[in-house]
This record gives C-alpha cells, sequence and structure tokens, in this order.
C-alpha cells in the first residue's frame, strides 16, 4: 500500500541531487575566474566541464536510486 | 579561395557515399511498415538505449553547434562556454519530464507535442499554436545545418560562382531528400552513429594535438586577449555579463527538448528507462562540446586568421570559419577530410530529424485536424514524406537566396518562440490545473514581447531589462517565459469561471511505468 502511494506520487527525494547541478553553474561569479588553472586551463573552463563529469554521476546516482 | 584540397576531398566524398549507401539502407533496419507514419516518423519507437544515445546527440549537438560555438569563443571569448552549463541542466529536465510524455504519447499513439497538448487540453487552438511555433522554430534550424555544410565545402577549397558554387551542396540535399524520404527516421539514426564515431575522433584528435603544437594550454590561454578569457565583471547597478550567461544557459535548456526535434528523437525511444538512461549518458556530448568550444581559443593561439591562404574563407564566412582554419592549419589532409566530413555528416542527421519532425507536425496536426480528418494509415505516411521534401527545398531555396544572417536571427526568434510552449507540454506533463485559453493568450503574449524584445535589441539574445534603477541583462526567452507563465497562471480562474473545462483525453495511469 505504501508502496503504491510512494509511486503514484512520482515524488523522490533523490530528485534534489538534481538542483546541485543547477546551483553549481547557474551562479557565475563563483567560477568567473582564473586561479587556481588546471594543466594550463583557468578555472573558468575546467571547473564548468568538471561540472558536467558530476553531473552525469548525480544523474546516474538518481537513476540507480529511483528505479521501479 | 584556397585550392582544392584532393586528398580531403576524396576522404569526404568516400564518407559521405558510405553514408548515403546506410540512409537508404536503413530502411531495411528494424524492418517495420514505413506507411504508418510512426515506423516512418518515429522509427516504430523502437530504439534501445544505445541508438537513442547515438539519435539523440546527433539530433541535439548539431553542424551548426560545433561551428558556431568554437566560432562564438574565437570572437566573443569566454560567453561561449554558455553553452556547457546549458547543456547540463538540460538532462535533469530530460530526466524528469520526458519519460512521462514518453508514456503518454506511447499509450495514446502521439507523434508530436501537439498531438499532447490536443489530447490533454482538448483545444484544437493551444493545439494549433503549438503546430505552428515548433514549425516556424524548425525551418530556420533547417537552414543553418546548411550553413554548417558550406563551411566545410569552402574549407575544401570547392567554390564556385553563382548556382555552380552552390552545386555540392544542392547534391547533399538532394540525397539526404532521398534518403529521408524512403526510409524515414531510420535513415538519420543509422548515420548518426558514423557521425558521432567521427565527430568524437576529430574533437579528442583536435584536443590532444593542437596543444602539444601550441605548447600548451598555457601558451594557448596566455595568446587569448585577457577580455575575452573571462566574462567581464559587472559594474554598479547591474548584473551585466553574469546575468547574460546564466539566462542563457538556463532559458536554453528549457527550450532545447521543446523543439520538434528533439521531441521526435525522445519520442522514437522504446522505452521511458531509455530516455532516464540517456539523462546520465548524454552529459558525453556536453563534454566534447565543451571541448570544441576550446577550439575557439586555439585558433586565436595558432594566429589562423592572420594567415594569407585562410583570408578568404574568412572574407567568406566569417568567424565561423575559425574552426575549418584551425584543421587546415594543424591536421594532415587525410585527416581534414574526417573532420570536415564528420561536420558535414553532422548537419545531414539533424536536418533530416527536423524535417522528419516538422512533416510529422504537418501532417497529424494541420492536415488530419483541418484539412482531412480520416486519412488512410498509408495516406497520412505519404503526406509526411511529400511535406519532409518540401520542408527540406524550402530550408535549401532559403539559404543559396537568403542571407545567412537572416536564418541566424529567425533561429534565434525559434528559441524564443519555442520556449513559449513549456507551460503546454512541459508543465502539461504534469498538471492539466491550466486552463487551455489561459495558457493560448500566455504563449501570445510570450510571443508577441519576445519577438519586440528581440527587435528592440536588433536580434540579439539578451535585452536589458531596466527595474527600479538597476539593469538585468538576460535571455528574452526566459523573461517572456515569466511573463507567459504571469498570465497563464492569472487568466487560468478568469477562463475556468467563464466557461466549463474541456476533457482531458488522457488519465493519470498514462504518464506512469
Amino acid at each position: 500500500m505504501d508502496r503504491q502511494g510512494e509511486r503514484r506520487s512520482g515524488w523522490s527525494w533523490w530528485y534534489l541531487l538534481f538542483v546541485i547541478q543547477f546551483v553549481a553553474v547557474l551562479w557565475p561569479p563563483f567560477y568567473n575566474k582564473l586561479e587556481p588553472t588546471l594543466w594550463g586551463v583557468p578555472f573558468f573552463y575546467w571547473y564548468q566541464l568538471a561540472c558536467v563529469v558530476v553531473g552525469a554521476i548525480l544523474t546516474a546516482i538518481v537513476y540507480f536510486a529511483t528505479d521501479d | 579561395m584556397q585550392d582544392v584540397n584532393w586528398t580531403a576531398l576524396v576522404v569526404f566524398v568516400a564518407l559521405f557515399g558510405f553514408i548515403t549507401w546506410l540512409g537508404f539502407a536503413a530502411a531495411h533496419w528494424r524492418k517495420g511498415d514505413l506507411d504508418l507514419l510512426h515506423e516512418w516518423g518515429l522509427g516504430g519507437r523502437r530504439f534501445g538505449t544505445l541508438i537513442t544515445w547515438f539519435l539523440v546527440g546527433g539530433d541535439l549537438y548539431t553542424a551548426y553547434t560545433f561551428i558556431a560555438v568554437p566560432a562564438l569563443a574565437f570572437g566573443a571569448g569566454a560567453v561561449a562556454f554558455f553553452a556547457v552549463p546549458y547543456t547540463i541542466m538540460i538532462y535533469p529536465i530530460l530526466f524528469l519530464a520526458f519519460p512521462r510524455l514518453w508514456r503518454v504519447c506511447h499509450k495514446r499513439n502521439y507523434i508530436t507535442a501537439a498531438d499532447f497538448v490536443r489530447g490533454r487540453f482538448g483545444n484544437r487552438w493551444l493545439a494549433l499554436a503549438i503546430t505552428l511555433t515548433g514549425l516556424v522554430a524548425t525551418m530556420p534550424y533547417i537552414a543553418l545545418q546548411l550553413v554548417g555544410l558550406q563551411v566545410v565545402i569552402g574549407g575544401l577549397g570547392v567554390s564556385g560562382s553563382g548556382l555552380w558554387g552552390d552545386l555540392p551542396l544542392i547534391i547533399a540535399f538532394v540525397v539526404l531528400a532521398a534518403f529521408t524520404y524512403s526510409s524515414g527516421l531510420r535513415a538519420p539514426a543509422s548515420i548518426a552513429i558514423v557521425k558521432d564515431i567521427l565527430i568524437y575522433i576529430t574533437a579528442f584528435a583536435a584536443v590532444i594535438v593542437v596543444p602539444i603544437q601550441l605548447g600548451g594550454f598555457d601558451k594557448i590561454f596566455a595568446a587569448v586577449p585577457p577580455a575575452k578569457v573571462l566574462l567581464a565583471v559587472p559594474g554598479a547597478n547591474t548584473t551585466g555579463a553574469y546575468g547574460n550567461y546564466a539566462t542563457l544557459a538556463l532559458g536554453s535548456a528549457l527550450a532545447l527538448f521543446l523543439y520538434p526535434h528533439s521531441i521526435t528523437g525522445i519520442l522514437s525511444a522504446s522505452s521511458g528507462h531509455a530516455i532516464r538512461r540517456n539523462a546520465a549518458l548524454l552529459p558525453g556530448y556536453t563534454l566534447l562540446l565543451g571541448l570544441l568550444a576550446l577550439l575557439g581559443f586555439f585558433a586565436i593561439a595558432a594566429g589562423v586568421a592572420n594567415l594569407a591562404e585562410y583570408a578568404a574563407g574568412f572574407k567568406q564566412f566569417g568567424n565561423n570559419f575559425a574552426v575549418p582554419a584551425l584543421f587546415l592549419h594543424s591536421f594532415p589532409s587525410w585527416f581534414v577530410g574526417v573532420a570536415f566530413a564528420a561536420v558535414g555528416i553532422g548537419a545531414l542527421v539533424p536536418a533530416a530529424i527536423m524535417s522528419i519532425a516538422a512533416a510529422n507536425l504537418y501532417t497529424r496536426n494541420i492536415h488530419r485536424e483541418f484539412i482531412n480528418a480520416n486519412p488512410s494509415d498509408r495516406e497520412e505516411a505519404q503526406m509526411a514524406k511529400w511535406v519532409s521534401l518540401i520542408v527540406k527545398f524550402g530550408a535549401l531555396v532559403f539559404i543559396i537566396f537568403v542571407p545567412t544572417q537572416y536564418a541566424i536571427q529567425l533561429q534565434l526568434l525559434g528559441g524564443i518562440w519555442i520556449i513559449q510552449t513549456v507551460p503546454a507540454v512541459l508543465l502539461g506533463v504534469y498538471t492539466r490545473w491550466f486552463n487551455d485559453w489561459a495558457l493560448l493568450v500566455g504563449w501570445a503574449a510570450g510571443t508577441i514581447a519576445g519577438t519586440a524584445m528581440a527587435a528592440a535589441t536588433s536580434f540579439t539574445p539578451t535585452y536589458p531589462l531596466a527595474i527600479d534603477g538597476w539593469t538585468f541583462p538576460g535571455y528574452s526567452a526566459l523573461y517572456t517565459l515569466v511573463l507567459n507563465l504571469l498570465l497563464a497562471f492569472v487568466l487560468t480562474p478568469v477562463f475556468n469561471a467563464i466557461s466549463a473545462s474541456r476533457p482531458d483525453a488522457t488519465v493519470a495511469a498514462d504518464y506512469r511505468a
């Protein structure tokens, strides 16, 4: 009964992990800087590329956690 | 223009020949009755996780993207990187909303977003608004794919005057039209596999080889003017470049999956699970796009804009020639052929899917709704095939006879228009709370205001919204979506009080696994 109710609502607390992806990239003042560089690449660029990987991992976590 | 690069041209033509064969052969792949619209126009909804990955990746990350984003980095600098946050934020949206849309469309045999809106809200005029928005947003997008193709053909040194100069483009398009007609969505799905593999090889080669040639990333970024490396820090009383960057990314992310070609790609998946898995796997392409954006800086550091042999290319194609020039400068001819074929084929895949999506829209939501309500399955599929030809021909004529600048401006407007379908489609997947007429009014207001904002800023995407002594420059699409939502929200109780709500053809169970 409970399980069914859970599925019916369609909501999972795991979805909050998605919020991280939005917050991480929607505030440019946080990452609009040169230092620290990585292999000569300014922070601005490697940070956002790293966010791609983190975002994919978070999405995969949500996928496995909410799979029915 | 420089001389014809024969080695590159031979490789390019050979790869094109291969995908032409593949496009026609695709008709027999996962064989279905191509006289049914969902078989021709959605590949029978049979693509699993892997094929969907290639198809949607090839569909969303278009040739034009791969040319224009580095070109923007080359010309304007850091702002071009907004493509990365943009294509990060699309995936939570894909994960949450689109499996629901897939399920209801599968259950009710909906082929387009407008089909869904028609069923959900029972209002043919609202559905027509969604249809027309999709059609006008898609057309310039197809035309822009041709720009990508033109640039690489020019880069191969193939040139001529008048119609003769456009001949390679015309040939490529006739081929595209023919295999789309005969194989439907199976053609771009199979070709996308080749295209995506080529583009990954090209991008990774470029990101490894060019920095070695240029002496490392330190040297590359040192060669870029400091003003281009980072976003400009906003002055007093404005959100400046930060506001632009964040709103461009968010607005573009909200709009992307509402484009008809995105929806066609997603609905052709075999299950909601395939879509959810792809939300975690498709960011691979975002990484690729981010790396390709850096090519704009590589081109600055390599100094290609000052080399005499590329002067004609830059003159003809502007900054869009930065990436082709970089490849010509940095790689042996045979690899240039591979790279250019990746871009060229990369133009055909989305162009095919866009024309199929437009054909599905016309056939289902205009012809069937307003002209012939009871076509046979065969007539319906045949109509879509013809429309796909007409759409592509229109795009070809447009790009040959109309200045490219108009296609770019129209594509910009397309983004502002398509985002106005968020309330009906994206929120409609979750709720039937909104009144259909309120949605239509919101859509109209958003569309008109967005068009006016773009016109007022001479067709740039951002509008300097001024409130109480502060300026908030930002993406017009996002601002007008807020207006659209507010109106839909406020007018819903009003319209509900005036007239009875229309029936919802879908039920809650349709949206669940």
